[in-house]
């Protein structure tokens, strides 16, 4: 395997797609939102447990590459405890870590998140990495009718 | 493995020869020579389609069908005479039946707007089948959802082949219409259009063939298919993009009104009232793609001195050898396994989702197309979100296929 595939698919990222985290409903959700990638089939449902500002529980079900669901995985095993402040802080701190060249990868706070940094050099798999994040967005944000779309 | 397939060795086609004529194909990708097995989205370009489009701006650039002076005379020649080369390729009865498109897509689009949508009213029917690319499905919607018109489904089983008899019963007296794919995109199932046809027209319905995924693999004769219209891409039979063509039949052709207005298709301009030019003008508003055209009519003169038999016949081999070794690979299975199939390989790995295939066997030089192939009901009726696809063209070669091979394990050690 070549250096920017290593890189791509780090162990973290084969492990959390061979045994994703989190990945089941929450019958009694506050928030259930669905996230589309149309251009590869992506499907994924985020679903949101609050107790007043915090994230009591987060999970994810849903099909898609080893990037997404390894993406939500590690989204789901981070988020739970923190509040939405800090959620919504973290999605804008994925956001730059997938898609600008210079933020840094070695931040101390995105721990295992920063495994995701190698979606970078390929830009083709971005919004792969990325679904679940906006997905969290549209949950934190909205109603949880509209489902996301990263097209 | 060598003696299973005897057809490539005894058919005297010999794939290098060819291949040389692909400057493309020399490249390296990631380090790796490139390994071209996306033909089914587009098609590589030989040396004589490339050179024919520079010497045409090189030395003949003009517009067409206006000015007097030499190099309009002969740019005029030069995309006239493409569209004759075009019509013998398909065996056309006369040019005025060859109307050049910017694709297949806008062939259809064309046929649905100026033949189909004047005629039909609520509850009127459009048939088409479960494996039809999106490009003839979406247009038909549209006609559809302006007119109350419905469109009916033809299924597909779970080889990839039409329904034994499905078509025949969903022909109805309210069907305006049927359209469908020569070969399908997703699946590779090459359809019986000539019988199809036959069918229709006992019912007195009118039929158009989409044959993006035919031209490339098979020599086409309209005549003896005996569809009222046929649609087709340049870029998928070695041409370039932008230009496309819409076969029709003269009758049917001039009984329908333009379909775009401006130059180029009218004869005479008043504010008062305009008169349209001739077949196939009338179709062709403003400039066309008179590069495009030159490249699509080189690219008819390779595919001659190819030949579409010997291709057909070296093809089926090498998918007979390609169907087997992917196949035959730990947690692959097939999406796509009609009896007669061209060009196309669909498959899933088991626990290897076909986006990750993509990028990994692409860091191996080899290109396969990932995804839905813009045949969205064929993903559902499989009832899977996308499929890999290796989809081959008369210059691949037995070792490319054993390099998407390599390239498969490797991928599957990465993550299975």
């Amino acid at each position: 395997m070549n250096d920017s595939l290593k890189d791509l698919y780090r162990d973290v990222i084969v492990d959390h797609n061979r045994a994703p985290r989190n990945f089941r409903k929450i019958p009694d959700a506050d928030r259930c939102v669905e996230g589309f990638n149309p251009l590869c089939g992506d499907k994924l449902t985020v679903y949101l447990k609050l107790d007043g500002e915090t994230l009591s529980d987060v999970s994810f079900e849903g099909s898609g590459c080893a990037i997404s669901v390894a993406s939500a995985s590690l989204m789901t095993e981070r988020l739970k405890g923190k509040t939405r402040a800090e959620a919504e802080q973290l999605f804008d701190t994925m956001h730059d870590l997938l898609t600008r060249a210079d933020a840094p990868a070695d931040a101390e706070d995105l721990g295992k998140l920063a495994a995701l940094s190698g979606v970078r050099e390929f830009p083709s798999r971005v919004k792969c990495a990325s679904l679940c994040w906006h997905t969290l967005k549209g949950a934190l944000q909205g109603d949880g009718a509209k489902p996301i779309s990263t097209e | 493995m060598s003696t299973a397939h005897p057809l490539q060795e005894t058919s005297g086609f010999d794939p290098l020869r060819w291949r040389r004529d692909f400057p493309i194909l020399s490249e390296k990708v990631h380090g790796k020579p490139l390994v071209y097995l996306d033909n089914a989205a587009t098609s590589q370009k030989p040396r004589a389609v490339i050179d024919a489009v520079s010497r045409y701006y090189e030395h003949h650039n003009a517009n067409v069908h206006r000015g007097v002076h030499r190099l309009s005379e002969l740019a005029t020649a030069d995309y006239e005479g493409a569209r004759e080369k075009v019509r013998a390729f398909i065996n056309a009865r006369s040019t005025k039946e060859v109307v050049y498109t910017r694709g297949t897509t806008e062939a259809i689009n064309l046929v649905a707007q100026s033949f189909v949508r004047p005629m039909l009213k609520s509850g009127d029917e459009i048939l088409l089948t479960q494996m039809e690319h999106h490009s003839n499905i979406v247009p038909w919607q549209l006609v559809a959802g302006l007119t109350g018109a419905v469109l009916k489904v033809v299924p597909i089983t779970d080889t990839g082949e039409l329904e034994p008899g499905a078509f025949e019963r969903l022909l109805s007296p309210r069907t305006r219409i049927a359209v469908f794919g020569h070969v399908s995109n997703a699946l590779g199932t090459i359809n019986p259009v000539k019988e199809m046809t036959a069918q229709a027209h006992a019912r007195g319905v009118l039929v158009l063939v989409d044959g993006a995924q035919a031209v490339p693999h098979m020599a086409v004769d309209v005549r003896d298919l005996d569809c009222d219209f046929y649609a087709f891409s340049g870029h998928k039979m070695f041409a370039p993009t932008g230009i496309g063509i819409l076969y029709g039949k003269q009758a049917l052709l001039e009984a329908m009104p333009p379909w775009q207005g401006g130059g180029e298709m009218i004869r005479i301009v008043r504010f008062d009232e305009t008169t349209y030019n001739d077949l196939p003008h009338k179709f062709e508003a403003g400039t066309p793609d008179i590069g495009g055209a030159v490249g699509l009519g080189a690219a008819v003169d390779y595919l001659n001195q190819v030949g579409l038999a010997a291709i057909e016949a070296y093809e089926h081999g090498l998918l007979a050898y390609a169907t087997d070794r992917i196949g035959s690979v730990k947690g692959v299975r097939l999406v796509g396994t009609a009896r007669h199939k061209a060009g196309v390989v669909s498959f899933v790995m088991q626990g290897v989702h076909p986006h990750d295939l993509g990028t990994i066997v692409d860091q191996e030089g080899v290109a396969i197309r990932t995804g839905h192939h813009c045949a969205m009901p064929v993903m559902e009726r499989f009832d899977l979100p996308a499929t890999a696809r290796a989809s081959l063209a008369f210059y691949n070669t037995r070792e490319d296929i054993d390099a998407l091979v390599a390239a498969l394990d490797k991928a599957r050690g990465v993550l299975a």
